[in-house]
């Protein structure tokens, strides 16, 4: 293809994008466009994915039946938005098993915010309150993407994700009415959730590289630091509803922005997350690890009973032939 | 046959009885039945369907966005919407 014809055709697809047209598996894409949503889609699978340890760390130990069948709804929930997002990263051209084989490897990244521990109980609350609040806020403005079938799959993660937020807020709630030693539970996850939660949202727009190419292609519609004061904004209500105190002592109403003013993020502590040395970056991959390998012979087993199946009806149609 | 060979599957879910199925989304498996199995635990896991087929994804024949001319035709054709008729009020609703 010739330099004056690539350039055509990417400029009928910002028109397209302009316009509001959603683009589709077939349709031509840049070849960035395209890596981008690899890069972004596989990322978000990967979180749902390693999503469910510092969860699963709790199932055993929820304090109630009721409690523990919630959990385990939850948990297979994000097993189901992995494979909802995998699904959509594979209509870009890449197969199951190498997007498996990147998070593996640790080629590709996810979520930070699962690098953190999960101590006590109040914690399973705080992650669905928070860290799916959060997510939720990215998530909602993620269904009008412009890749098609990654718009489709949010609508469908949007629709469940509200359960979890609702279900870790309930938790907190119910905590937060029992005895003292439960109320300091709970401010005890507060005061570590709170400021890897608003790290989820990313770097600060001055310092974020892929944001405006994104945006261009409306991949992202909002930015990075619209996102996080929504979330703020509309989190610090309810923390207050739940007794509890905000860490950080800049956080006030500004009259005038309309907004919350909040303090400075530790960027130091983001990146070296980022880059591999959060409390369970190590712990996380070697659990994902494991459950894959573990996991192997009912992969094998699955495949051979399909064989098995296949000549049992292969060998029925043949005796009804003779 | 390996992991690596389990086809993709298309997803179709009838929502309930008396409507269309409607293309859900896609999934890996070793055959047919474990499909639906699989199908059932991803996507209908809120009630969301009385029925699911799948279909591999190979067997699916498309149009190809590149042939754009090829819905070109029915663009000219407005005389096949109603409301290229001008009815008069007084007939009343048609």
């Amino acid at each position: 293809m010739d330099n004056s014809n690539l350039h055509n055709l990417e400029e009928k697809f910002q028109a397209k994008i302009d316009a509001e047209i959603k683009i589709e598996p077939k349709d031509w894409m840049p070849e960035k466009y395209r890596k981008t949503l690899i890069r972004q889609i596989s990322q978000h699978a990967h979180s749902e994915v390693v999503g469910m340890l510092p969860e699963g760390n709790w199932l055993t130990r929820a304090p109630s039946l009721n409690r523990k069948l919630i959990l385990l709804a939850k948990i297979q929930d994000e097993g189901g938005h992995g494979l909802y997002l995998y699904s959509a990263a594979e209509t870009l051209g890449i197969s199951r098993d190498e997007l498996v084989d990147q998070l593996l490897t640790g080629k590709a990244k996810y979520s930070s915010i699962f690098n953190y521990p999960s101590i006590n109980w109040a914690d399973i609350g705080a992650i669905g309150w928070l860290v799916d609040g959060a997510a939720i806020m990215n998530q909602v403005m993620l269904t009008r993407t412009s890749y098609g079938p990654y718009a489709r799959a949010m609508v469908r993660i949007c629709k469940e994700e509200s359960f979890h937020q609702r279900q870790g807020y309930e938790l907190l709630l119910t905590m937060s009415q029992g005895t003292d030693e439960q109320k300091e539970m709970v401010q005890d996850a507060f005061n570590r959730w709170w400021w890897p939660s608003l790290m989820m949202f990313g770097p600060s727009d001055k310092e974020s590289t892929h944001s405006a190419q994104s945006m261009k292609w409306k991949i992202k519609r909002k930015s990075n630091d619209e996102l996080r004061q929504a979330f703020v904004d509309a989190t610090v209500p309810q923390a207050e509803f739940l007794g509890l105190t905000v860490p950080d002592d800049q956080l006030k109403w500004n009259e005038e922005r309309n907004h919350y003013d909040f303090g400075p993020i530790d960027w130091d502590e983001f990146w070296s997350v980022v880059k591999g040395n959060g409390p369970c970056n190590r712990e996380r991959l070697k659990a994902r690890q494991k459950a894959h390998d573990e996991g192997a012979w009912v992969r094998e087993a699955a495949t051979a009973y399909a064989e098995k199946r296949r000549k049992r009806k292969a060998e029925k149609e043949s005796t009804q032939v003779a | 046959m390996s992991k690596q060979d389990w086809p993709l599957w298309e997803v179709f879910i009838r929502s309930k009885s008396g409507l269309h199925h409607k293309h859900a989304g896609s999934l890996h498996a070793a055959d047919a039945e474990m499909a639906i199995e699989n199908a059932r635990d991803v996507y209908t896991r809120r009630n969301e369907g009385v029925s699911i087929w799948v279909v591999e994804s190979t067997n699916i024949a498309a149009s190809s966005p590149e042939e754009g001319d090829m819905f070109e035709g029915a663009k000219s054709k407005i005389y096949r919407h109603p409301t290229f008729y001008d009815i008069p009020d007084e007939v009343g609703h048609m």
